[in-house]
């Protein structure tokens, strides 16, 4: 049962373990699928679709859909680029995303997906320009709905690593958002120090960390040193396993 | 979960803050993830509604038969606005999507109580009666034909049974399906399923047989038989008449379903819609288990248990989906699961599971007592046996009619009365829109498989306004959970309108092609895979109605941007008109 596999991404052979996904078999050959709710350390969830790569013919989630031996993956063409542009301004214009004002803009991931995809031109679709309540209740923590991608890093960061289950997804269709396990933000048991508040775990600047803005002068913020992608593509070199939770929450958080 | 909101919605009229705090206390879950489901569900609500909740149905059929005009009776009568409750907390008015009573539109839900074929002038007298008796059954003077009639239905709802068809209305004595079933063995009766070829009958016409082994092989203490009866597809209601006719039939599929895949335990999922139905249901599963039919067991087999439970549902179309519908009956937000595992495999509470469709249930029994040849020899080689079709629309006939699969379209539309029909769409709202030189397909996996809605226009209907409110309906149930899915279907719309107000451009159409190609490559379930259907097979089918709707404009100027209702919202802030566009500016000073 433990024999390993090999699957083509884009004509390359790569190794997979039996269980692994599509993701995590590319992240440990070194082969980037650019993704934005999926994160080492969490389980996966396939919200996003950014990680959308062709399997046998099937366009599939890398992050969820299990390798199977001999499939033939699609990561680098065409086609799925377009997808992943689509969905990465779906995103932007779902959103109120207004880079240079932003205090994640540098280390914002959503951007540096753009920036990857070469997404730099007005795109065709309309803005939807929500106006949702900001939270500033939290003595340490702001969060600015606005930008935020339901990626739900923060809730599964919150109940898989902290064990508090301070955010939840609520409402549904567009009107989804991220709740919070209270009235607001201040009511509930969040802490600065809980690793869904870390900068790791939000992947824009919707979770902001109150008096530690724009800490990284331009030019020397995370992606202004290294585009998005490359920890994974330079990743052959030290080989280093990637990181993920105990099986046993299951995909879709039972305790 | 969804038990315990029902049992607090019901009597406070809403789940607020508070009682959020108290369910998540005494269930140990979190304030939050019970906030997550009561407001994924459209019956719960986190505001106080009136004692007695008016939901117009306005689907598009309703539409067409003039719920707008009876909306607008309710709003003048109550005093209120639609989405508003009246002071004294007694009336709320709101719209809901198709409620499964389309061959008898406008309708609506009272509370539990269905109210069919309004009409603005009947409106005063329902808000007469409903302020003297403050009860909804008082409006339900005359029942329905059939087990409408029942006292546990007492039901205004007429079955519409248009056509009896060999299958689900055969003259097989009852429980002759469940006794020759269980003189086979569990493996005797999936050969026989498989023989048969039958397939799912909720749209996507997954083998039965096949379902079923996969279900059977998967290593369990305790597997799961349910069946779906979250009939939400618009223009859909033929699971309605099963339940209301064939309710016997039904849970004797269920319980051959259960023998032979090993099942002990099966759920009813029932739409929010068909509350009404509940007493009567549970009626005939305690008559069931008083004859031996249900519980330990069964006929006497040793070893046979098998017992079912109502599950309600809160009013979500995503719910048909069943791994959404899994998610539900766990008590959590209706959204689909990652596949795999399967639903076979892994499903409710990670039990392996089997999920079918009301009328793929009803059709067990009578293929178990006449045989899989028998099945076979009716419908087509890919999909045997019959179709129940939900027809509505722009006919005289509407109502259901159970026909063999292979039926042209065109046999439908006559059979139905269907009056100049100019657009039939097959399979409701993610199904495809096809015009007249499209009449002679088959209903059938091989050609247009539908899970039974068939809603018919006429030629004075428009089919951009048509695809328009299928697109809304699926942005309002969209579970929000993928991007393309939630995003996606507002961008569709957006674009669709634009070239309904007349500022499309011949670019509009690709940008709508390629727009829905994504969220059909992308989404995560089926709802996301089909929902971009009904604007893509209108321009398909309807070329013409589209282009003649673009602007052709030479000089390069967008025509998506109009400079006078884009200045609108900075004159209200600046309080006067603008220089240079306002042509006028100054002449009225």
């Amino acid at each position: 049962m433990n024999k390993t596999m090999r699957i083509t991404v884009d004509g390359r052979k790569i190794r997979a373990s039996p269980g692994q996904t599509i993701m995590d078999a590319c992240d440990d050959a070194g082969v980037y699928v650019p993704r934005l709710c999926d994160v080492e350390g969490l389980v996966p969830q396939g919200s996003c679709r950014v990680c959308t790569v062709k399997a046998d013919g099937h366009t599939v989630a890398a992050c969820t859909e299990p390798a199977e031996p001999g499939m033939k993956v699609e990561n680098d063409t065409l086609e799925i680029k377009n997808y992943r542009r689509d969905l990465v301004r779906m995103l932007f214009h779902e959103g109120n995303h207004l880079c240079p004002i932003c205090e994640a803009s540098g280390r914002c991931e959503l951007q540096a997906m753009a920036y990857r995809l070469r997404i730099s031109q007005a795109t065709k679709y309309p803005y939807l320009q929500p106006v949702r309540p900001v939270d500033a209740s939290h003595p340490d923590i702001a969060l600015d709905n606005n930008r935020c991608i339901l990626c739900g890093r923060c809730i599964r960061a919150s109940r898989d690593v902290d064990g508090k289950h301070v955010f939840e997804y609520v409402g549904r269709g567009i009107h989804k958002r991220i709740g919070v396990n209270a009235e607001n933000l201040a009511a509930t048991n969040a802490s600065i120090d809980d690793y869904a508040m870390s900068l790791e775990v939000c992947p824009v600047g919707c979770i902001i960390r109150k008096r530690e803005g724009f800490f990284a002068p331009i030019g020397a913020r995370q992606f202004d040193r290294e585009p998005i992608g490359m920890d994974v593509e330079t990743r052959q070199e030290h080989h280093v396993p990637k990181r993920r939770p105990d099986p046993a929450f299951g995909n879709d958080g039972t305790k | 979960m969804i038990d315990i909101l029902w049992a607090v919605q019901d009597k406070l009229g809403c789940i607020d803050g508070e009682a959020m705090s108290l369910i998540a206390e005494k269930t140990g879950t979190y304030r939050v993830e019970v906030e997550g489901v009561v407001s994924f569900y459209a019956f719960f609500s986190s505001v106080r509604k009136g004692k007695i909740v008016i939901r117009l149905c306005d689907d598009i059929v309703d539409r067409h038969a003039g719920v707008f005009a009876v909306a607008k009776s309710f709003e003048n009568t109550l005093g209120i606005k639609l989405g508003e409750t009246t002071p004294d907390h007694w009336f709320s008015l709101e719209y809901t999507p198709c409620i499964g009573m389309c061959d008898q539109a406008p309708a609506a839900l009272v509370n539990d109580v269905v109210v069919t074929n309004l009409t603005p002038a009947k409106v005063k007298g329902i808000v007469r009666t409903l302020k003297k008796t403050r009860d909804p059954r008082a409006l339900v003077t005359k029942t329905g034909d059939g087990n409408n009639g029942h006292r546990l239905i007492a039901a205004m709802v007429k079955n519409n049974i248009r056509h009896t068809g060999p299958v689900l209305f055969d003259k097989s004595p009852a429980e002759a399906g469940l006794k020759q079933a269980l003189t086979l063995s569990p493996g005797g009766v999936l050969e026989l399923v498989v023989d048969s070829r039958l397939r799912g009958r909720g749209g996507a016409g997954f083998p039965t047989g096949k379902k079923w082994r996969y279900a059977a092989a998967a290593q369990a203490a305790l597997r799961y038989v349910i069946c779906n009866a979250d009939e939400g597809e618009p223009g859909t209601f033929k699971d309605r008449v099963l339940l209301t006719e064939r309710a016997q039939l039904l849970i004797e599929g269920m319980t051959i379903a259960a023998y032979a895949v090993g099942a002990a335990e099966g759920i009813l999922y029932l739409r929010a819609e068909y509350r009404y139905l509940k007493a009567y249901l549970e009626h005939i599963l305690a008559r069931r288990r008083s004859r031996g039919l249900l519980g330990d067991n069964i006929m006497g087999k040793a070893g046979f248990h098998f017992d079912i439970r109502i599950q309600m549902g809160a009013g979500a179309y995503i719910c048909g989906e069943e791994s959404s519908l899994i998610s539900s009956c766990e008590g959590k937000r209706g959204e689909p699961k990652n596949r795999p595992p399967f639903p076979v495999q892994s499903g409710y509470l990670g039990l392996p599971t089997v999920v079918n469709n009301v009328e793929t249930f009803c059709c067990v029994p009578p293929l178990i007592a006449r045989g899989p040849k028998w099945f076979t020899s009716i419908g087509t080689p890919h999909s045997s046996g019959t179709k129940l079709l939900s027809v509505s629309g722009d006919c005289t006939r509407p109502g259901v009619y159970e026909l063999p699969f292979g039926v042209s379209v065109q046999d439908v539309l006559d059979k139905a009365g269907a009056k100049d029909p100019a657009a039939v769409l097959i399979g409701g709202a993610s199904g495809d829109m096809i015009g007249r030189p499209e009449f002679q397909r088959r209903i059938c996996f091989e050609d247009l498989p539908t899970a039974g809605a068939i809603t018919t226009f006429s030629s004075h209907r428009n089919v951009l306004e048509i695809a328009n409110y299928y697109m809304d309906f699926f942005i309002d149930e969209s579970c929000g959970y993928c991007t393309p899915c939630r995003v996606g279907n507002v961008f569709m719309k957006q674009g669709l309108e634009k070239i309904m107000q007349g500022l499309g451009e011949a670019g509009d159409l690709d940008y709508l092609r390629e727009l829905g190609k994504t969220i059909i490559a992308t989404s995560r379930c089926g709802l996301g895979h089909t929902s971009p259907n009904p604007i893509l097979s209108s321009m398909k089918s309807f070329p013409l109605v589209y282009s003649a709707l673009l602007n052709a404009h030479p000089n390069e100027f967008q025509a998506g941007f109009n400079i006078q209702s884009a200045l609108d919202e900075a004159r209200v802030i600046a309080k006067r008109r603008s220089l240079i566009y306002d042509v006028s500016y100054g002449d009225e000073e």
